[in-house]
Order: structure tokens, then C-alpha cells, then sequence
């Protein structure tokens, strides 16, 4: 099992930096893309895929929220939100100028070292394809440095699809498979209609050379790690991203207890092997 | 030209299969091709065969009272497409419209329920690979219900 990779927070994690929105893209009818630069013009925060950031939406509150952007732009950070109670719609509310506190980033990012040289399989659901899009830009930025990319995404309907116009894009990638499904599709919905590991029987797969990444609600990450494991994956080649409330992103509050992690500092990218019995537990 | 046999076998629904079976199961095997935008078949129809998709995808539709139709799931290479033909009253319970052109072998459900009588041991084989599709695509359905990427 590779070891995580963790980096250090800003020199005070607890004071946010002044960012600017420079762009706000919607991806679909409740999910919103942001572009932010940092007010002063230094380069922003680098960071590994799979990492967060608190997001102050000042008088508002604070948000934890995944990087969703390509990790070899240092000097623009960017964040996928869907927007689902006061403090989400304040975030996507933001116009291109605005000012927004970013802390970070936290917490350990996906196995990116020891998925060089092996084939990446991704495996995302609904929002979830957020905090591993950039995984995907750098795979596919350094092609040279990775096998086959197999990217399994599942939405809930045909208007929930994230990124469409960057999955069109990316299956034309060499050495690239990408495969969409919609749990609800209407008559004029041409794709896969059917839950994520209904994609499984699609998907050309090398499993005693690949990593596998999954992020999504936790119950179909258990049923996704089960297929992952009948399809001849080792449980040490499978990563899986978790999501709690998190506060202070450090690890000290306690907010994102989960079970004897925190998943703000030990997470939020686990290998699934560590957390393979919690989460099969209703309670935490 | 591929035999219907050679066909039968190489598909993943009967891989393995004992070429004895597989013989027994081409008398009740044809080519079929679907095109673009056709029914396959349609609710409330005799439910009379079943189909090794080859090529294409196939969509699983219903038409719910005052509502927008939906598709509940898609099929495509490799998949098997009908199980009715095996449960009385042998009625299709969706439309099957070819989203692609499609191509398959069909197999008789009539002709194989009477085969499967005769030869218990074929009528074994043909469940054993029937219930494991029904139990993975039970799962399926029992996991689209609970609307995981809905907001709560």
C-alpha cells in the first residue's frame, strides 16, 4: 500500500487569504464552476489532486471544498460547488471581481506516485467527479508517465452531468476510456442509462496494474470497492476520497472525527484497505 | 461466415458452455439485426425469445400513467436482453428500442423451455447463467432507487 501524500498547510492555516473571482461557470442547473487568483497577484497555493480548501464567503460562512482544477496552474485555483443551502448559494452567487478567504489546501491528495507507470482507473459519482478531475488533467498532461485512463462516471439524470464538454474532450485522449451513465434517462438521452457499476462490463480494465480512485456517496463507493474487488483489484490499489463537515482543517476541532481519523488532516483521501470496516458502519 | 454455434459460445452470457449444450441451444438460435430507432419488442407483448446482443445498444423503456416515458437501463455488446420468456404469462413487461443499430442472435423461448424439459441438466446451466444476470440487475435496480445523487 503506497503511503498517502500529505502536504503542509500555509504558514497559519486559520487566516484566510484574499482571493478573486475571475471566472463562475455553470456546469449544470444547481453546480457552478470557480476560477479564483490571489488578490495580491503572487501565485496561488500549488496542490495535490484529491486536496481541499476552506472557502470564506465573508458574513456568510466557511466552506470545505475540493480543488477540482488542474494542479500544474499554480497561480489559479479552482472550485466545484452545487448549490444546496445558504452558504453554497452565497459561494456560487459570487461575480467575476469579487473577493473570497481561501485556506489551504488540506488534507492528503489521491496516490498520484504510485499510480506512475500504471493504468488509473476513476471511478465517480454525481458531484464526486469533482475532486478527481484533477487527477485526470495530470494524467493526461503527462501521458508519458501513466498506462491506460479508464474514467467511470455516474450522474443521477442527463442534466446532472458535469464537465460534458471535457468528457467529449478527454475520451479522444489516446489510451483514454471514458464511459457516462444516468440512473434516470429521458427518451432523447443516447448514452448508458443504468447505476456506475453497470459500466464495469464496459470497461476494458488491466486490474493487476492498475490504482483505482473513487469519489461519491459512501454507499456506492462500498458497492463500486465490491466490484472493483471482483473484477480482480487488490484492496491495496483502491483509494476512495471521504467527506464530513469540516471546520478547521487541521485536524484540531474535531468536527470530522471519523472513527480514529479526522478526515480534514488523515484524509480526505484514504487508501480504502484503512477504512474498509468503517465504512461499512451505518453509525459514523 | 461465423457459425451460430461459434456465436453462441464466444458470447459472454454461455462462456464456458459445453459445446453439447451449445448445439442443443443453436436449434433454437437465428441472426437477427435491428435497425436505428425499431422496437425489438414491446410491453404487453408474447414474450417468445430472447436475445445474445452481438452489436448496438438497446434501450429499456416504460411508460409510466401521466408522466414522461423513461429508460430504465441500456444494453449493449455482450449484454442479454430478456428474461420473460422463462416466467409465465410470457409477456414483456417494456418497450426494447434499438438506440443503435443492433445485432443478435435470438434464441426461441419456447423452443429452449422444451429442451431445458427434456435435458435437466441444460435447464440447470440456462438458470444458473439467468439468475445470476437477474441478481446483479436486482442490485442495480435496488441501487438506482435510493437516488443516491439526489439532494437530501
Amino acid at each position: 500500500m503506497a503511503a498517502i501524500e500529505t502536504i503542509p498547510a500555509t504558514a497559519d492555516p486559520m487566516m484566510p487569504q484574499p482571493y478573486v473571482v475571475q471566472r463562475v461557470d455553470k456546469d449544470t442547473p444547481d453546480t457552478f464552476s470557480l476560477l479564483l487568483e490571489p488578490e495580491n497577484g503572487v501565485n496561488g497555493a500549488s496542490f495535490q489532486p484529491g486536496q481541499f480548501s476552506m472557502l470564506w464567503v465573508f458574513g456568510v460562512g466557511e466552506l470545505p471544498i475540493s480543488i477540482s482544477g488542474d494542479p500544474s496552474q499554480h497561480a489559479r485555483l479552482a472550485y466545484t460547488v452545487r448549490s444546496v443551502g445558504k452558504a453554497t448559494n452565497a459561494l456560487v452567487s459570487r461575480k467575476v471581481g469579487d473577493q473570497i478567504g481561501v485556506r489551504g489546501p488540506f488534507g492528503t491528495g489521491w496516490p498520484i506516485e504510485a499510480a506512475r507507470g500504471r493504468d488509473v482507473i476513476i471511478v465517480a459519482g454525481g458531484i464526486g467527479l469533482a475532486p478527481l478531475r484533477p487527477v485526470i488533467y495530470e494524467v493526461l498532461g503527462n501521458r508519458h508517465r501513466y498506462g491506460r485512463l479508464v474514467l467511470l462516471y455516474g450522474a443521477r439524470s442527463p442534466s446532472d452531468v458535469l464537465y460534458r464538454k471535457e468528457l467529449v474532450a478527454w475520451a479522444r485522449q489516446p489510451e483514454t476510456q471514458v464511459l457516462t451513465t444516468v440512473d434516470y434517462g429521458g427518451l432523447s438521452w443516447r448514452g448508458h442509462v443504468g447505476v456506475v457499476t453497470t459500466l464495469f462490463k464496459y470497461a476494458r480494465l488491466q486490474p493487476s496494474r492498475s490504482v483505482a480512485m473513487i469519489c461519491g456517496p459512501e454507499i456506492m463507493m462500498r458497492f463500486v470497492t465490491r466490484e472493483l474487488e471482483l473484477q480482480g483489484l487488490k484492496r491495496d490499489d483502491i483509494y476512495v476520497s471521504m467527506e464530513r463537515n469540516m471546520k478547521c482543517g487541521v485536524g484540531f476541532c474535531g468536527h470530522c472525527q471519523y472513527g480514529p481519523h479526522f478526515i480534514c488532516k488523515d484524509g480526505p483521501v484514504f487508501p480504502f484497505e484503512q477504512i474498509r470496516q468503517l465504512l461499512d458502519k451505518y453509525e459514523l | 461466415m461465423e457459425s451460430l454455434e461459434r456465436i453462441i459460445a464466444e458470447h459472454p452470457f454461455f462462456a464456458g458452455l459445453e459445446s453439447y449444450y451449445t448445439d442443443l441451444l443453436t436449434g433454437c438460435a437465428s441472426n437477427v439485426r435491428f435497425p436505428i430507432g425499431s422496437y425489438i419488442f414491446k410491453e404487453g407483448e408474447d414474450a417468445n425469445e430472447f436475445y445474445l446482443i452481438r452489436a448496438g445498444k438497446v434501450a429499456l423503456e416504460m411508460f409510466p400513467p401521466h408522466s414522461k416515458p423513461i429508460v430504465v437501463e441500456t444494453l449493449g455488446t455482450g449484454d442479454l436482453l430478456g428474461w420473460s420468456w422463462l416466467v409465465p404469462p410470457y409477456i414483456w413487461t417494456f418497450h426494447a428500442h434499438a438506440t443503435q443499430e443492433t445485432r443478435a442472435i435470438a434464441i426461441d423461448g419456447k423452443c429452449l423451455r422444451g429442451k431445458c424439459e427434456q435435458n435437466h441438466d441444460l435447464g440447470y446451466e440456462v438458470l444458473r447463467r439467468f439468475s445470476q444476470i437477474m441478481v446483479r440487475r436486482l442490485h442495480a435496480t435496488r441501487y438506482q432507487l435510493l437516488d443516491l445523487y439526489a439532494v437530501k
